[in-house]
């Protein structure tokens, strides 16, 4: 694995080395000092075309914990908004030495660009492109779902997958590189995924897609889910009439409080609510759910850390094939050197 | 009648894929034709082997001037199509200026003439800038030196019903054609590539094939209500070829095209996100390509039509948003044309002179263009060896661009010679010398 540019590339094994790595990372940060020397000399560039606080410092942080050196390139204000074209924004970074280039971009395919061209060298990792994908955001999402799941049937996470759990994702899927990340790593893992949204927000050939597809969230959830991800939808995209208005659209497919009701009705104890945040309250969740205990929500935004870790540790450091033994290694080094 | 162009004996060239013939051209036009012809002081052009054709007539290039140089000129463009086999192209009209007016669509004209490697015959905009508001003079076009018969706002649809209608309508002045970019601009708003199955998984905004076949639909009957001629550019579905093929059978006067990407290629190579794949309209499905190899073998579409759309490499070396739509073709559409249809036996060669030059000299009404190869015709011609097979390298193409989309594939077919006007462009393949028309009798055509 030279980059991450998609989950649909990913195989079985792929995924759960990566989701087994963020496993060692995220013990990393339950330590005092939360600090590898993994990638000590290396540098990650963080460069983003689209506004993104979040994921930026997401990544920022998970390098910094690899000691990495981190090097933020906002678009916005600098060269390229000058007209400065993508090819020469990557040969600079590249004349700079980036090792690794985690990119943010509006426009659909633009890390696959970058991996494809001999513009930069560097290991590329999509941080969200357009509509199409956002793979770490899916690998956070699917570790959150395995520590859950691992949990209910009593076992631990490591090797684990999804196999019988069921998924619903609800929202703006045609405008989602989350849902799309999700659905076909989701797949991979062995979950079986719903997607619920008005018929104007899922994506013309969807039927191809390996989930099933329904345009009522009641229903969905009386057929019984383990997970409910709600997807983040612009009020914007009432304008273009995707749908009529935010308070149809919130009855209609927002988690509103008797959806929440609702799942303690129909005895699902254990069936969580997550959110890629930021989250729209009141459109497409509603505070009591977004707050109450079924909600992962801060978890996610944890757990994010790790996987980005993980990501970044298993591509700057080489060798995907075997990932836990290096990382278990490392990790004790640097536990012995840092109590030094 | 042009004069001081050569006389040349071509020797066994298998006519229109027929029985091997001579032909012999001298002064311009192929004064005699038959086998064992004597050879006199002619030069002699062995072609045992080769395929002889008339010269093909492009109804639609790009040729990019005036205003964008850098991607494309009428020198360079011409030069392009005498080696693929070209000798007439129609000149689009999105210059910069446009191609609006009787100024510029002479001045395109002159450049062609002052190329001298084809034909150039400039297509007149419909409408003012493009700006599909109010009718271009296309009569003072129609008048001018360039004679301009074939009207498009190509890039553009003419989308207001009203305007298409008055278009239709007005041309019939002057027997012009209105040559429609069908595209429903609404619900194409941002469009990135064919909307289906790989639009879906790539996030891409989609172009739905609905878009070009409502807009072909609603012409097709306005046509028929005015009773004008219609001609649709490069048609991209099945549903169009279906349409169209009803608008046929009721007696519309309406022709339709295909361009050779569109016969070859599908949207799974947007796959790569490589923007050389990025065209308008956008590659459709293997069910689309199909439906069009089968309209064009059975007549429902009328001609091969390169859109040939050299862009600066900076226009492509870039994300698949922000690239320009286009690709070239005036080098690889013989080629393509042979591997899609005569390869596949939906076409023999006489099938491919009219697909590719006798219909579209007829839509462009160029009387010396599209001519069978029989003596006292015009030497158009062009000689063609089917067995050879080539590796497309757009940096070995005389077009200035390098957005081949068939970069690195084996296509068959090759030309070795073209004649315009009874001179050789092309020879052995190789660029020879362009028409003399200088030498020419004042008053040449």
């Amino acid at each position: 694995m030279k980059h991450l540019l998609s989950t649909q590339d990913l195989s079985r094994s792929n995924t759960i080395s990566i989701l087994d790595t963020a496993e060692e990372m995220a013990a990393v940060g339950d330590r005092e000092v939360k600090k590898l020397p993994a990638l000590r000399g290396r540098t990650v560039v963080n460069l983003f075309f689209e506004d993104s606080t979040r994921t930026r410092i997401s990544f920022e942080a998970a390098a910094k914990r690899l000691s990495a050196d981190v090097i933020n390139f906002a678009a916005k204000g600098s060269s390229v908004s000058k007209g400065e074209s993508l090819k020469d924004t990557a040969q600079t970074l590249s004349a700079m030495g980036a090792d690794a280039v985690v990119i943010r971009h509006w426009a659909s395919g633009a890390p696959h660009r970058l991996a494809a061209t001999d513009w930069i060298d560097a290991a590329v990792i999509n941080a969200g492109d357009g509509t199409h994908e956002h793979p770490t955001q899916a690998l956070l999402d699917a570790f959150t779902m395995r520590r859950h799941w691992a949990r209910l049937s009593g076992t631990g996470s490591e090797g684990a997958d999804l196999k019988g759990m069921r998924v619903a994702i609800a929202g703006d899927v045609l405008h989602s590189r989350v849902a799309r990340s999700n659905v076909w790593l989701l797949r991979t893992l062995g979950a079986e995924v719903t997607l619920v949204a008005p018929p104007t927000l899922l994506p013309i050939g969807v039927e191809k897609w390996p989930c099933k597809v329904s345009y009522n969230l009641d229903d969905t959830l009386a057929q019984g889910v383990d997970a409910v991800m709600m997807l983040r939808v612009q009020g914007e995209r009432m304008n273009a009439s995707f749908f009529p208005s935010t308070r149809e659209y919130s009855r209609r497919w927002g988690f509103d409080d008797n959806r929440l009701r609702a799942l303690d009705r129909l005895g699902m104890k254990d069936t969580i609510i997550m959110h890629p945040g930021p989250m729209n309250r009141g459109l497409e969740i509603s505070a009591a759910a977004a707050d109450s205990p079924r909600s992962t929500v801060l978890a996610q935004v944890r757990n994010g850390v790790s996987v980005r870790m993980a990501a970044l540790y298993l591509l700057l450091s080489g060798d995907t094939r075997e990932p836990a033994q290096p990382v278990l290694a490392t990790a004790g080094t640097a536990q012995t050197k840092e109590s030094n | 009648m042009a004069g001081n162009t050569g006389t040349y004996l071509i020797r066994g060239a298998s006519i229109l894929g027929g029985e091997p013939a001579d032909l012999l051209i001298r002064d311009g036009v192929i004064a005699e034709t038959g086998t064992g012809l004597s050879a006199g002081d002619a030069t002699v052009i062995d072609a045992a082997g080769l395929v002889a054709l008339p010269g093909m007539v492009d109804v639609h290039t790009h040729l990019r001037e005036p205003g964008r140089e850098d991607a494309e000129t009428v020198e360079t463009g011409t030069r392009a199509a005498a080696l693929g086999g070209y000798t007439a192209v129609h000149a689009m009209a999105n210059s910069t200026p446009v191609a609006d007016t009787a100024g510029v669509v002479e001045q395109v004209y002159t450049l062609g003439r002052t190329a001298g490697w084809v034909d150039v015959r400039p297509v007149g905009a419909v409408t003012v800038g493009l700006a599909g508001e109010q009718l271009a003079e296309l009569g003072a076009m129609a008048d001018s030196r360039a004679r301009v018969r074939m009207f498009s706002d190509d890039g553009i649809c003419v989308h207001d019903p009203v305007l298409m209608r008055r278009a239709l309508e007005y041309v019939k002045a002057f027997d012009g054609v209105v040559a429609q970019h069908a595209q429903e601009p609404r619900l194409t708003a941002g469009a990135q590539m064919n909307e289906g199955e790989v639009s879906a998984v790539l996030g891409l905004t989609g172009w739905p094939a609905v878009a070009e076949e409502s807009i072909i639909a609603r012409d097709v009957l306005l046509a028929q209500h005015v009773g004008s001629r219609l001609h649709v550019c490069h048609v991209s579905t099945a549903g169009s070829v279906d349409i169209i093929r009803w608008a046929k059978e009721r007696g519309i006067d309406v022709t339709a095209e295909v361009t050779p990407h569109h016969l070859l290629l599908t949207d799974d190579l947007v796959r790569s996100y490589d923007p050389v794949f990025k065209v308008n309209p956008p590659l459709r499905t293997d069910a689309d390509v199909q439906a069009l190899r089968a309209g064009l073998a059975d007549g429902t579409i009328d001609v091969v039509g390169t859109d040939h759309a050299p862009h600066p490499s900076e226009h492509k070396e870039c994300e698949w948003a922000q690239a320009a739509m286009g690709m070239t073709g005036l080098e690889t559409a013989l080629s393509v044309v042979q591997h899609t249809m005569i390869e596949t036996g939906l076409m023999g060669w006489a099938d491919f002179a009219r697909v590719t030059s006798t219909t579209p000299a007829r839509i462009g009404r160029l009387g010396d263009q599209g001519r069978p190869l029989e003596a006292g015709e015009p030497a158009n011609v062009i000689l063609v060896d089917p067995a050879a097979r080539w590796t497309v390298d757009p940096y070995r193409m005389a077009t200035m661009g390098r957005n081949s989309p068939f970069k690195g594939r084996e296509l068959p077919g090759k030309v070795v010679a073209t004649f315009f006007k009874g001179h050789p462009t092309v020879l052995d393949g190789e660029l020879n010398t362009p028409y003399p028309y200088a030498a020419a009798p004042a008053g040449a055509a």
